[in-house]
């Protein structure tokens, strides 16, 4: 008998929990309980990401996403969940082109997913694990402490970090705010229809 | 079974993707509660990263993995995803506001 391999008995837990989740998500007409699925979706694609080695990014997902934007969305859901627009139910004739161009476009991408030989597994693995904040920290302010021994001089133009890209998410982020926030301002109701907030 | 002894490659975590991508698309074109399509988007961009999470890892594919730039491309997608859904849910609740319904079916003129 192998020794059981707890990094596949993780990764199919954790993908189980995402995919049926996710599709829990699509097939559930209650606005409330389609928030709370989506939660432990995203949660599920945290440890994903955690198994893959992307601690970093897996720690942010929990934090930005799950905490800050999927809060966000419970707001929202809090806000406008009354009476009629809690349960909303799609015709069938839709689900049925839905189900169609969805399944057409999940063979697709399973067959190119499965299909492609460098892609599958490999028996050996590196032994010994990385912390990747400092170096995702430092890709940010420029320097790419990752590929300090590239050889390669055409890929070695490539590597100036990624301090450009932050500075506009940085800007993007303000002006996303400023616009929200000026969005979401009170004002009066231009004419009377059902009732105030 | 054979998945519990053998080590997981790039292309499982890409079914997992397609699976997230596909329930977000379908979730985007069949939910009739605007915040069901803002579920869907989160969905997507969803499958997207664990896409690219999955091509960046070095335990995946210790070779020809893409490193780095996966997980920072991951990390760009999760801020501009939280940004959208800001801009997306201030635009729904003053949809809200002026009509009184989040039905995306109601949504069929352009004076706001």
């Amino acid at each position: 008998m192998e020794p059981i391999n707890w990094h596949s008995v993780f990764f199919m837990l954790f993908s189980l929990v995402a995919c049926g989740f996710s599709l829990a998500v699509v097939l559930t007409s209650n606005i409330v309980r389609m928030a709370f699925y989506l939660v432990i979706a995203l949660a599920a694609t945290s440890g994903l990401f955690f198994l893959a080695g992307a601690d970093f990014v897996g720690a942010m997902q929990i934090m930005i996403y799950v905490g800050g934007t999927l809060v966000l969305l419970i707001f929202g859901v809090m806000l406008t969940a009354k009476g009629p627009f809690i349960n909303m139910k799609t015709a069938a004739g839709e689900w049925i082109l839905a189900t169609i161009v969805g399944g057409s476009l999940f063979v697709v991408l399973l067959s190119a997913a499965t299909n492609v030989p460098s892609w599958q597994a490999l028996d050996e693995r590196p032994a010994e694990a990385q912390v990747t904040a400092t170096r995702l920290g430092m890709a940010l302010m420029g320097a790419r402490v990752d590929a300090l021994e590239e050889a390669d001089p055409v890929t070695r133009r490539g590597l100036s970090g990624y301090l450009l890209p932050f500075e506009i998410v940085s800007v993007h982020l303000l002006v996303v705010l400023i616009g929200a926030a000026y969005l979401a301002r009170p004002k009066k109701r231009a004419r009377g229809s059902a009732d105030s907030l | 079974m054979n998945i519990f002894t053998e080590p997981v490659g790039v292309s499982h975590y890409l079914v997992v993707g397609a699976v997230m991508f596909v329930a977000g698309a379908v979730c985007m074109a069949t939910k009739r509660n605007a915040l069901g399509v803002l579920m869907g988007i989160e969905l997507v961009l969803n499958g997207a990263n664990v896409n690219f999470v999955a091509f960046g890892s070095q335990y995946l594919r210790p070779g020809a993995n893409i490193g780095l730039d996966g997980q920072l491309i991951a990390l760009f997608v999760i801020v501009l995803a939280a940004a959208e859904a800001a801009v997306a849910l201030a635009i729904t609740l003053n949809f809200y506001n002026n009509h009184s319904t989040v039905d995306v079916d109601q949504a069929d003129e352009l004076k706001g």
